[in-house]
Order: C-alpha cells, then structure tokens, then sequence
C-alpha cells in the first residue's frame, strides 16, 4: 500500500537525533512488547508479512505520532483480534473471557533459542530466474492497496541486477494469507540520478531488494 | 481503550509511558491466560536481549575480518555462514550479507518501509535507525545524514545505500584503522562502533583504543 511508512526520499522530517548511552528499552513495556510480538509470531498463526502490513495499515497520524513499540503493540493487537485469539472485549478488560482456540500451541522459555533466531525465508525454486547479474531491468509501475516490498522511491526505474539471493517467500502474498508464492530476489542497484534526478549527488548509488514480479527487462 | 493521537515518542516519558504499560500488559495478560504464552518464556527474551545480544558480536566478527584474510573472504562470500562458523551466536538467521567499505567507496544500511536490522549480530536497532529522519533520508541525502552523527566523507567518495527491503540483512566491514598493525582481535574490537557496522560511523582511531 502506498501508505506513511513508505519513507525513502520524504523531506520534512528533520535531522537524525542519535542519543547517547542509549538504554536497550526504554520502559520495561517495551521489553514486554517486543518478547510477546516474538513469542506470538512462534505460534504461527501470521506471517512477519503479515506483521507488518498490520502496522503499515495503522492510520498515518498513529503511525506517525506513535514511538516503535507503541507500533508493535497496535499490531499485535489487531493481529489477535482479526484471528480469533482474543477479542477486543478481553483485551480492554485485560482477561481471558472464553476460552482461545484449543489447537494453538503454547510457547514457553524452553522455545527461547528458537524465538532469538530469524526462521529462514529460502523457497524452493518455482522456475529459473529471469535476470542475472548485470542485466538492465526497470521496476514496474504499481500501486497495489495491499502490501508490497517495492518503494515508491523505487518505481518505475531503471537499475541493474547486481546478484541473485536466492528464492525467498514473496511478501506481497504472504501478508494477506494468498500463500508463500515463492520468487526469486535480486539486489537491483540505481544511480543517485535516476531516482532522484539531475541534482542528485553524483556519488550516490541506491540498491534495493527486489522480487522479481516487481521487474521487467529495460 | 482509545487511541489517544497527541502523544508522541518525545512525551514517551508522560502519558504514554503509563497508557502503554497498562495496555501491554492487559495483553500479556490474556495471550497468558488463553495459554499462547508463557510469561517465563519473554522475561527469558528480555535477558538475553539485555544482557547477550548486541554489537560486541559485530564488533569481534570485523575484527577477526582484519587479522584472517580467509574469514574475510569467507565472510563476504557467506556471512552466515562465516558467522556461524565462529561459534559467537547460537545460530545466525539465514541471509546475512557483509558489505566491505574501501579507500573509494563508503556503504550505509537502511530501511526504508520499516526498520529491518541484523539483530542477531548488531541486537536491537536504535531508535534513531527506526525513526522518520533516517529513513526518509538515508536514501536520497546520506551525507547529510553523516554529518548529524558529525561524519564527513571525501566528495569524491563513493556512497552505496543499501536497502533493506527483503529478509536480507546487512553489515557493513568498516576499514581497519591505521595504526593498528599487530593488534589483537580483541583490542581491535574495542574500536568497532556499532554505527561503523550500520555506515553512519567510523571506527575509532587507534588512539581511542581500550
């Protein structure tokens, strides 16, 4: 969806404010928030596609005004309640009314290492890939509603293949349940001056991940 | 509960600090009682995210890349399995990529549509790599985000953004500073910043060493 979080190339946003000595959370909820997002997503109930097109389809002035785990925390909460774990009643309530769906599993501190580490996103092969490294390629034009990986900074230009990753789950229909759909993913490289024209900086070059359906040759 | 819009990340501190202690718990309370989760199984995610995983990891991995030119290669070639090989993680998420910055060229990670990070290797991102400056900018203005963490690069230097726009994840080897010959990996490792591994820092300088 062409919606808030697509940042890349935005201005108005002002400077990077890094801090100093910065805590790993800043309030003990955003702990809590961050292992229960981790533990939930365990079950597999969602895809992390999933995850985050629930957060991007937050309205923008939410998206906006809220910090990183405030985000999470909306996320999970719609998540939960458009799959049936939870209703909105419980959660404003803060208890377990009814029973949830009996064949979840349950994810406790012996999943930890587990939890800690990323699942791999490597598919089998559908087909041969297209485009090899050093082919031209031009990314398409599109503006899907649902989610996509392909920014709008991104569209409609021209860049090339600079390697193949391998064939990974293809986010665009693994967000909203239309299935793992596995693609091939290659790092597409732009100039500076493609994506952001004539007074671009001249030694500037972009690379974006790009599945394949979001590519034709040029 | 009501969404209430005028809170923002900077008044983190007043109302939404409280809302949102309420509100994460009224959900790990139900998700506990339907029996999704344990409670013991995140208070063991947050040890170990605040006591285990963080940059030291990405800083002993670059060292080792300065002193042993066949984990470098090896590391370029392969860096989960190069990491993995050296045993600092329990396991290394598939997908991870080193970048190597040289004299002529200067890498610098983002992510655009979210905050994708090699958690494994750097932890959890700060948050100014999840804020709206850094990703608006970082791809259309990266010299002017380095020079917000006081970092000027050669005009002539080569900059290369890269993206993190799939399940790829991204490290930047930073150059090795001079000075520094005959070092151990350890005492080099003292001088790799988390941010040298993201690309908005340098190393430091052989004089800052530890």
């Amino acid at each position: 969806m062409d919606g808030i979080h697509d940042m890349g190339g935005m201005h108005g946003f002002g400077k990077v404010e890094p801090e100093q000595d910065e805590p790993v959370f800043h309030a003990p909820w955003e702990g809590r928030c961050l292992a229960l997002n981790r533990a939930m997503a365990a079950i597999g109930v969602w895809t992390i596609d999933e995850s985050r097109a629930s957060i991007e389809s937050l309205p923008p002035d939410v998206y906006l005004s809220s910090s990183y785990y405030r985000k999470w925390a909306l996320g999970l909460e719609k998540r939960v309640i458009n799959h049936g774990l939870a209703s909105a009643g419980e959660i404003a309530a803060g208890h377990a009314l009814r029973h949830g769906p009996p064949s979840t599993r349950k994810v406790t501190a012996a999943d930890t290492p587990r939890t800690l580490t990323r699942g791999s996103y490597y598919r089998p092969p559908q087909g041969p890939a297209l485009f090899k490294p050093g082919d031209r390629v031009r990314t398409k034009n599109i503006h899907p509603e649902t989610h996509t990986r392909l920014p709008r900074y991104a569209r409609d230009r021209v860049g090339v293949i600079e390697a193949n990753r391998g064939c990974h789950v293809f986010p665009d229909t693994a967000a909203h349940g239309a299935g793992e759909n596995p693609q091939w993913l290659y790092t597409v490289l732009f100039d500076g001056t493609e994506l952001w024209g004539d007074k671009s900086d001249p030694a500037l070059k972009v690379s974006i991940e790009a599945f394949e359906p979001y590519l034709d040759p040029a | 509960m009501a969404d209430d819009h005028d809170e923002s990340e900077h008044s983190a501190h007043g109302s939404e600090l409280s809302e949102m202690q309420l509100r994460v718990r009224a959900l790990e309370t139900v998700l506990a009682e339907k029996g999704y989760v344990d409670p013991a199984a995140l208070d063991a995610m947050i040890e170990a995210y605040e006591t285990r995983i963080g940059p030291h990891t990405g800083a002993a991995v670059v060292a080792k890349a300065w002193t042993d030119p066949a984990f470098k290669e090896a590391l370029l070639a392969d860096a989960t399995k190069a990491v993995q090989a050296l045993g600092l993680v329990s396991r290394v998420g598939d997908h991870l990529i080193a970048v190597e910055n040289t004299p002529a060229l200067h890498n610098m990670i983002v992510c655009t549509l979210c905050s994708c990070y090699p958690w494994e290797i750097l932890g959890l991102p700060p948050v100014w790599y999840k804020s709206a400056p850094y990703r608006s900018r970082a791809v259309n203005d990266p010299r002017g985000v380095l020079a917000d963490f006081g970092v000027s690069l050669a005009r002539d230097m080569q900059i290369r953004v890269w993206d993190s726009t799939a399940e790829t994840r991204f490290m930047v080897l930073p150059m090795r500073p001079s000075g520094t010959e005959g070092w151990s990996s350890e005492k080099l490792a003292s001088l790799v910043t988390r941010d040298s591994m993201i690309g908005t820092g340098l190393p430091k300088s052989a004089a800052a060493a530890v």
